[in-house]
């Protein structure tokens, strides 16, 4: 019969194929799925998969919709590598989005210029870390749970945006509706791909996770925060300042959620609203531990998380199947992933019945 | 062969000619019309009732229709209506307030499909506007629950202050106020369209404030449906809710857009279409109320029914003056009505509400 077995030690490459294994079975899942909603699953898997990249308008916005999940995704993993388990990417996206926002608004009516922009990028950075310093600096400080607070603060962030477009920065022309002016071209992001909505925010994804890779794999400080998440008594009797990871966990997550934030309120809102985040500091830890915290896996994981949005649009428009179809495959992904997970520590092994 | 046969034989040809030639036309113009959805469907509220009318639009035109559900009122939103647009939709119906700038881009785009977006205020060349003024039925119901209160206390659980929920808020408080001039009205923000737990506390809070005809301006049946559990009085919105409070459920201001689009679509096919900004309300259709409930007693409900008769003709409006805000301010002065202009800017409460308005 067929038996689990506890591997000496963890397999290396089972961590990399696993989250292959897990695509393979979505992709499975969904034709089982297709069918079960009485839909032809070879027709359902093309305008799933297929139909929204179909042209150069739907890649462009496959980048467009993978850039937000790339930027958190690249910044919570140099945290989850050294068990810096920060949950509230959502939030600092918020406060990134709000800060730039706050730049535009500023520049609103002024002659406008590069700095705008420089200003915004920075600004949005500083807004998402200083959102991730709240639980820094209680962790570090107080030994709070950072994963409870980072995830609180998410809902602050989301009241806190709510409470400023219907105030300080509503529309003054706008019908008391809660939504900011429409930013100037000035404090847009440059257009990469004419006729597009693809912007320079995508050049700053590929940026993001080059330096991510560098910093993780090649810098002592990468390899300083690896040594804390395989082993924290080992990194705690090297020496290594434990409070420092966490800061640069959180400060790192916090500053590439804020761009991101940046990059949707100067992208394709040209303005700020209450709906300024789609889940994307959520659906960037899927994206995440999909990746096995790698910036090659996240480029290529946030292509498929934003290819499962793009589709269940078109699924729900031309197989009229319900909107939950995108949180089905999200679901699936995630529950193959973790269960195939199983063979990194574990094999399987044929063994006679004993009588 | 006799000749009633022979006659209805011919009958019959003509009128399966005159069939096919129907549904063939209806086939071969073949018109998809798209719908944006900001939320599921579900079995009540805002964008069930635009279902309604979706349902109703294909039954009634022939034309074929799809939609796209739960669309956040962000950057996606761009590329649903986009790709509506892009594969030769003849009309986009936008129907949440946040669609606007992005329906407005695509449609600068797609010069050959028709936008219609709702509730908003910019008009394109290519996209007309639609809103109703909800606020009639809100009066109506405003009048049952000033005669229906023992406590004189009435309560409203509100999403967010803007425009179209204060003037529902006002006009509530106005009608009950004509008949009761006692009544005072507590509003609770939930800050969210759609919270059925939020909704569920607000009520409740709302209650125990001795409210004892209570509604809403958020998408849930969680007010209905409290009210129901303690045995007091609520309307519902949007939608008919009665079968989520058969007791409680007195009425409910319901929307109705299935004759615009039905409307609308008509004009686009046959070219006479122009992008307008229709704010429609009991005169077009699009405002109603549910059936009333057995509770009220039956004068009132003729005098309901008369009102209704007003609206209709144009005789009774909700904010004719005098309208006295909650400061003491005239805002309105008698002989005179509310204009539109001053509808849609609205940020105030009128006298009756004891709450304070947030910001």
């Amino acid at each position: 019969m067929l038996r689990l077995e506890r591997r000496p030690e963890a397999s290396q490459t089972m961590s990399y194929v696993s989250p292959l294994i897990a695509i393979v079975l979505m992709l499975v899942g969904g034709l089982v799925l297709f069918a079960a909603l009485g839909k032809n699953p070879l027709e359902g898997f093309k305008v799933f998969f297929v139909n929204p990249i179909s042209d150069l308008y739907g890649v462009s916005e496959l980048l467009l919709k993978a850039t937000p999940l790339m930027l958190c995704a690249v910044g919570l993993a140099i945290g989850f590598r050294a068990n810096v388990w920060n949950i509230g990417a959502e939030g600092q996206l918020i406060v990134g989005a709000i800060a730039a926002s706050a730049v535009a608004l500023h520049f609103y009516g002024s002659e406008g210029g590069a700095h705008v922009l420089i200003l915004m990028v920075v600004a949005g950075c500083i807004g998402g870390m200083l959102w991730a310093a709240i639980p820094a600096f209680l962790k570090t400080y107080f030994n709070t749970n950072e994963i409870l607070v980072s995830l609180m603060l998410v809902y602050v962030a989301q009241l806190l945006v709510s409470w400023l477009v219907h105030g300080p920065m509503m529309d003054p022309d706008g019908f008391n509706f809660p939504q900011s002016r429409l930013f100037e071209d000035s404090a847009l992001l440059p257009i990469l791909l004419e006729d597009t909505r693809l912007n320079i925010a995508f050049t700053f994804a590929l940026g993001a996770l080059v330096v991510g890779y560098i910093f993780m794999f090649r810098s002592f400080a990468g390899f300083q925060m690896q040594v804390a998440g395989f082993a924290a008594n080992a990194a705690r009797y090297a020496g290594f300042s434990a409070k420092r990871m966490v800061w640069i966990g959180l400060m790192s997550g916090g500053a590439m959620a804020g761009l991101a934030g940046m990059s949707e309120v100067a992208g394709p809102m040209g303005q700020i609203t209450e709906h300024v985040s789609n889940n994307y500091g959520f659906a960037a830890i899927i994206v995440a531990f999909v990746a096995r915290l790698n910036p090659v896996g996240i480029f290529f994981a946030s292509l498929l998380m934003a290819l499962l949005y793009l589709g269940g649009e078109q699924a729900q428009q031309y197989l009229n199947l319900p909107s939950s179809i995108s949180n089905v495959f999200q679901g699936m992904l995630l529950m193959f992933l973790l269960g195939s997970d199983v063979f990194i520590n574990y094999r399987l092994r044929w063994k006679e019945a004993r009588a | 062969m006799t000749l009633t046969k022979i006659i209805s034989n011919r009958w019959l040809l003509i009128a399966f000619t005159a069939m096919a030639m129907m549904f063939g036309g209806a086939s071969q113009a073949a018109d998809n019309v798209g719908f944006v959805y900001v939320s599921p469907i579900g079995d009540a509220g805002w964008t069930y009732q635009h279902d309604l009318g979706r349902l109703q639009l294909e039954k009634e035109t022939g034309v074929t229709t799809s939609y796209v559900e739960n669309v956040a009122e962000g950057a996606d939103a761009e590329r649903v209506i986009r790709e509506m647009a892009k594969r030769g939709d003849k009309v986009v119906f936008a129907t949440s307030f946040g669609y606007m700038n992005y329906a407005l881009k695509v449609s600068n785009t797609f010069r050959k499909t028709a936008f219609v977006h709702a509730t908003g205020y910019k008009l394109g060349k290519n996209m007309g506007l639609v809103n109703a003024r909800f606020y009639e039925g809100r009066y109506l119901t405003g009048v049952i629950a000033g005669e229906m209160t023992k406590s004189n206390v009435l309560g409203y659980v509100a999403a967010f202050p803007i425009p179209e929920v204060l003037q529902g808020i006002n006009a509530f408080i106005k009608g009950a106020r004509s008949v009761n001039p006692k009544a005072e009205l507590r509003v609770i923000w939930v800050n969210s369209w759609y919270d059925p737990g939020k909704e569920r506390e607000a009520s409740l809070t709302l209650l125990s404030q001795n409210a004892d005809v209570i509604t809403h301006h958020t998408d849930s049946t969680a007010v209905v449906q409290a009210a129901e559990e303690k045995g007091k009085y609520a309307f519902g919105y949007h939608s008919d809710m009665s079968k989520y409070g058969p007791n409680a459920h007195l009425t409910a201001t319901t929307h109705h857009w299935g004759d615009y689009y039905v409307k609308t679509v008509k004009e686009v096919q046959a070219g006479s279409w122009k992008p307008t900004s229709v704010w429609g309300g009991y005169k077009e259709g699009m405002i109603k109320l549910a059936p009333l409930n057995k509770a009220i007693p039956a004068d009132l409900q003729a005098r309901i029914r008369e009102m209704e008769k007003q609206l209709t003709a144009g005789t009774l409006h909700p904010f004719a003056g005098p309208v006295v805000d909650q400061g003491g301010k005239t805002i309105v002065a008698a002989g005179q009505n509310m204009t539109d202009d001053q509808l849609n800017k609205m940020n105030y409460y009128l006298q009756g509400v004891v709450s304070k308005i947030p910001n």
